[in-house]
């Protein structure tokens, strides 16, 4: 079996992501090429000791990420290296990617991909799936396409500084140009670091407005904590952008991490997973969030929040 | 400009999922149904793009149950027309269906489509770049925001870490929408009265699903391994333990 994994990296850092994708390649038990584009690519080889080989394409149309040249790329690549797996994270590139390549090359796509094993000529694949409520087991044909949710193996186990030999595939002309990029564009900061939070309170979407914040905050001041949300409360505009916790927000690891009225999608943990203490209430019992927290409440946020509020003040 | 807006009924997840007893699906009598999130911010990212720049908004929906309700909501929201694509014994993933909203934005004359950027029970890849490869055209997912501009459509398209670009598509382009550039507006429940009788077009298409290469898969309740200890009792005992474990940690 030979994987090849696609390796994200930005402004020369490689995402931790990349490195988990390794792992899983490796726990697969074949060879494992590392796949990554750049400008200069080569300068990254130096990181990925855990693959067998690199395989580098280099173009300044890949210089930052563009859907339409890195997309091409990788088809171009799963053309010339004829791999048995292709593994992409479940990031922005991963979505823009994966399809477009399973389409061009005509192969099966399985995504929120949490487990695979080998068994002959199929990968038996475990996806997290109804947001996070489910667990769905395929049987997946090789060669095949995956796209693995961040989290489902360890970064470490993926990093390795080391020389390995570097193929090179060209991207092919006319790959980009359909795309342009207008700017990059940095986290909005708005006065708030999450990451370096000790204590964070949590609003998902059950908060319902911002009128209810009150409830949050409240408890928040009285823990010396900070007020994050799940990305709907920043969507409905209750919560500035810089509160966000999860995939497209920050990723915090905080002493405590109070949730109240989040489901707990894989999109959320992906924030949060590595906090050190995890207290979720939630109405539904069979919340997702009950399988990740350490302490959890079925009951309604409005009823415990205040009460333990007052707790807090007495004490 | 002519959009397309694709939707689709996605189970509601704050019911109790059931599988049913081979465990191919979940148990669809009782649970409701409800607009995918992300269509429902394609939706609206698609008639605030009509209010600014002027585009006539057509709002697609493979046939099914709930669906003429659904895109009757379309048009109180402000789509100019609609369609059901009837399609038999409809898989349910986007790839498999791709071939048929392709025939469908072809025959609409679309030169954008918007669609959400993905459907919380898909495992077979998402409907935007599936529908971008299958048409030819240019695809950006992860989107929170869209504007014409020069005749490009501008995306602001989100990565990790609360980072974002800009990007330039040239059209016709799709485009996998996270989140609409305001929240989606409420509608009246008088205005969908209103609509009540209005018929809701059928659009045949002459084209077939697509395979996925995989067997559908069996689903199980995940494994709650450890899990969470949890807390019983009323709003108070659950308010004392919490302030219990807090002060435990020297957080009280
Ligand atoms: C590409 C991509 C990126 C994403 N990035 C992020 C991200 O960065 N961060 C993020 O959070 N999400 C992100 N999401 C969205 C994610 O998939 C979920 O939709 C989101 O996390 C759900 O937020 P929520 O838990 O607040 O809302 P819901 O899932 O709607 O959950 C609300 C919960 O509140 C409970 N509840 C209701 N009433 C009460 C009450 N009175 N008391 C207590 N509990 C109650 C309900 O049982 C339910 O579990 C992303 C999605 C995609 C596709």
């Amino acid at each position: 079996m030979r994987v090849l994994v696609h390796i994200e990296h930005e402004t020369g850092v490689i995402e931790d992501t990349a490195f988990e994708l390794i792992a899983i390649a490796r726990s697969l038990g074949g060879e494992v090429e590392a796949l990554v584009m750049g400008a200069e690519p080569e300068a990254l080889a130096g990181q990925l000791g855990a693959a067998d080989r690199v395989v580098a394409i280099a173009d300044p149309a890949l210089e930052t990420y563009l859907p339409d040249a890195h997309g091409v790329a990788l088809q171009a690549a799963i053309r010339e290296r004829n791999p048995d797996l292709v593994l992409l994270s479940y990031s922005t590139a991963g979505l823009d990617m994966a399809a477009p390549a399973a389409h061009a090359c005509g192969l099966p796509l399985i995504c929120h991909a949490v487990e695979l094993r080998q068994d002959g000529s199929a990968l038996d694949v475990r996806s997290q799936t109804y947001g996070g409520k489910l667990v769905a087991s395929s049987r997946v044909p090789i060669p095949a396409i995956a796209m693995a949710t961040p989290g489902a193996a360890r970064a470490e186990d993926g990093r390795l500084d080391g020389i390995r030999p570097v193929e090179t595939v060209a991207l092919p002309p006319g790959s980009a140009g359909a795309i342009r990029l207008v700017e990059s564009l940095a986290p909005e900061t708005g006065g708030v670091d999450l990451t370096q939070a000790e204590r964070i309170v949590c609003a998902g979407r059950a908060i319902g407005g911002t009128d209810k914040l009150a409830v949050v905050e409240e408890l928040a001041g009285l823990l010396k904590a900070e007020v994050a949300g799940s990305r709907p409360v920043i969507d409905a505009g209750w919560l500035p952008k810089s509160r966000q916790v999860g995939k497209s927000g920050v990723t915090v690891k905080p002493r405590l991490y109070l949730m109240a009225g989040v489901s707990g999608a894989p999109e959320h943990l992906e924030g949060m997973r590595d906090s050190e203490l995890i207290v979720a209430l939630n109405t539904d019992e069979s919340a997702p969030i009950f399988a990740k927290a350490h302490y959890g409440a079925v009951c309604d946020m409005f009823d415990v929040l205040p009460k333990l509020a007052a707790r807090l003040k007495d004490s | 400009m002519k959009i397309a807006v694709t939707l689709r009924l996605t189970p509601d997840l704050t019911e109790e999922l059931e599988l049913t007893e081979d465990g191919r699906d979940i148990d669809r009598e009782w649970i409701g149904l409800v607009l995918n999130e992300f269509d429902d911010q394609a939706l609206e990212q698609a008639v605030l793009l009509k209010e600014a720049a002027g585009a006539e908004v057509t709002a697609l929906a493979i046939d099914g149950e709930g669906v003429e309700r659904l895109l009757r909501t379309a048009l109180a929201r402000g789509a100019d027309a609609v369609r059901r694509i009837p399609a038999d014994d409809a898989p349910s993933s986007a790839r498999a269906l791709t071939p048929l909203y392709a025939a469908a934005v072809r025959e609409i004359g679309a030169d954008l489509v918007l669609a959400g950027v993905l459907a919380t029970d898909d495992l077979h890849g998402e409907l935007a770049p599936f529908l971008a490869a299958e048409l030819g055209w240019r695809q950006a997912s992860a989107v929170s925001d869209v504007r014409i501009e020069d005749g490009d459509v501008v995306v602001r398209q989100e990565y990790s870490g609360g980072r974002a670009a800009q990007l330039a598509l040239t059209l016709p382009a799709v485009v996998g929408l996270q989140t609409a550039s305001q929240p989606p507006r409420y509608v009246a429940g008088s205005k969908l009265r209103d609509l009540l009788k209005v018929e809701v077009p059928e659009m045949a298409v002459d084209a077939a699903p697509a395979a996925t290469g995989i067997e559908p898969a069996t689903l199980a309740l995940p494994d709650r391994g450890a899990g969470a200890e949890m807390i019983e009792g009323s709003a108070d005992q659950i308010a004392e333990r919490l302030h219990a474990i807090l002060v435990e940690r020297d957080m009280a």
